[in-house]
């Protein structure tokens, strides 16, 4: 009689357990989902912006075509882009060529100082800013996540009920570090 | 990377042990002020009555209660367009919802974090801030602020002050019996009262509790800005912004007018001058300044030796 209790109240205190690491399984991966979704959000943001702002400096800078384009075409290559490797590089590339748009609107004072395109480059620059600090919370909910599946003892559960290490999201740091001055 | 998580666990702890001491001390207090005025446990009932409401108006009206004592108006993304960028970006990074965003108008730079949870919280930032700060020093001190709202500091403080104004109230209260009303009635109905030596020992505790609490307060508070500090560079991966920040502000001479003994403490910079100078004395409300830009900077070296 003694003995079955004991033996019940183990098997009680274990499925508990379970219970508890499981969930909180099922809690680090929707925040990690969440997160990832979260860069989405904001590299949607950042397409919807770039039109206005091109239209903004083509009022003050007709000659600088090519830049234009190369600014249109990277922005179509990265809302057709597949896949986490093409969309970073597409993302990459757009980043560059909205620098030259920059760089290129320093040579006219009249654009510099007009408050659309200062309003545009402040909701440039957060924008930007948004997306590297999305991508900063997935890869943190990322590291919690996987510690989790890696840790004993919830990593017996996480192998037993299919919970997978997340990969993190790679990009060269000093790349983007840069792309946070647009400002200056 | 790890020691983000060591201060915090071990802030965790403390927290912990100060509620309970704090508690302690409200509860001992109530029981020996109600012994010297009639009954231990009407005391001890009084005193957690007191805190309750206290605790009820702040938990659902304090941030409308602060901003106004303040003088903090809230403002939309139109307003200030780069404030509110600069809240969502930190917002974003820390992975909570966006706190209502408030201004003093006010020229010293400054700025706090208030409410009781990160789903109902604001950040206020003095018009001096705005104008003396450029965007990365803007960027490290909002990341302060958020680090106060992700790490649950702001209910922390507040629970803080409902603690430290419920048993300053009580002990107030029993003084002012004591020396008016107290001193007559003993004389004419002497069984009521308690037994003297109760009554000096009331008295004292009267006095010193509320010392007591905020000696305690503090002590947290000064390690809680530490910890906001190496959390927000953990937000925005860059120790220069706050330090820079922190460097303008210190070195600012003017003084925040809305800002007093209550409420003090939240600042990112204890806004009362004249205290400066007793930075490192038990009553401050938060640590040399200096000595949090050394931290700042020590880990700005690891972030280089990380990217070269």
């Amino acid at each position: 009689m003694v003995p079955a209790l004991i033996l019940g109240g183990i098997a009680v205190v274990l499925i508990i357990a379970c219970v508890v690491m499981y969930n909180g399984l099922v809690n680090a991966r929707m925040r990690v989902k969440n997160a990832w979704s979260q860069i989405d959000v904001q590299l949607k943001r950042r397409y919807d912006l770039i039109p206005n702002l091109v239209e903004t400096v083509k009022g003050y800078a007709k000659h600088e075509q090519e830049v234009f384009e190369n600014v249109t075409k990277a922005r179509a290559s990265c809302i057709s882009a597949q896949g986490v490797g093409e969309q970073a590089k597409a993302e990459n590339m757009l980043t560059k060529t909205l620098k030259s748009l920059f760089a290129v609107s320093e040579n006219y004072p009249e654009l510099k100082a007009n408050e659309n395109f200062k309003a545009l480059q402040e909701e440039l620059t957060a924008t930007e800013n948004r997306i590297s600090f999305a991508r900063q919370h997935y890869n943190d909910t990322t590291m919690d996540y996987n510690a989790k599946t890696e840790r004993v003892p919830t990593n017996i559960v996480a192998s037993l009920s299919g919970f997978k290490p997340r990969e993190f999201f790679e990009i060269e740091l000093a790349e983007e570090r840069e792309a946070v001055k647009v400002q200056f | 990377m790890a020691t983000f998580y060591d201060e915090m666990a071990s802030n965790k702890r403390l927290s912990w042990l100060l509620v309970v001491a704090m508690t302690a001390l409200m509860v001992i207090t109530g029981y020996v002020i109600g012994l010297a005025s009639g009954s231990g446990w009407t005391g001890l009932a009084i005193a957690c009555v007191v805190a309750l409401v206290i605790a009820l108006v702040s938990y659902y009206q304090g941030v409308g209660i602060v901003m106004a004592a303040s003088r903090a108006g809230r403002i939309s993304k139109q307003e200030y367009p780069q404030l509110f960028n600069v809240v969502e970006e930190m917002a974003i990074a820390a992975g909570k919802p966006m706190p209502d965003v408030y201004i003093i108008h006010d020229s010293a730079p400054n700025a706090f974090a208030t409410g009781r949870d990160p789903q109902h919280s604001a950040v206020a930032v003095t018009s001096g801030l705005l104008s003396k700060l450029n965007r990365n020093e803007l960027q490290g001190v909002i990341a302060h602020e958020m680090s106060h709202i992700r790490n649950f500091d702001i209910r922390f403080a507040m629970l803080m002050g409902v603690m430290i104004g419920s048993i300053a109230l009580l002990c107030d209260f029993f003084l002012r019996m004591a020396f008016y009303g107290g001193m007559g009635r003993r004389r004419s109905n002497d069984r009521r009262g308690g037994h003297p030596a109760i009554i000096i020992l009331a008295i004292a505790l009267a006095i010193l509790a509320p010392l007591f609490a905020k000696i305690i307060q503090l002590a947290v508070s000064r390690r809680r800005e530490y910890l906001a500090d190496a959390s927000a560079v953990e937000l925005t991966r860059y120790p220069q912004g706050l330090a820079g920040a922190l460097q303008k502000i210190s070195s600012d001479q003017e003084v925040l007018e809305a800002a007093n003994r209550a409420t003090q403490h939240m600042y990112i910079v204890n806004p009362i001058k004249s205290l400066k100078a007793k930075a490192q004395s038990m009553f401050s409300t938060h640590p040399p300044i200096q000595d949090r830009i050394r931290r700042l900077d020590e880990m700005a070296h690891l972030y280089d030796d990380e990217r070269a």
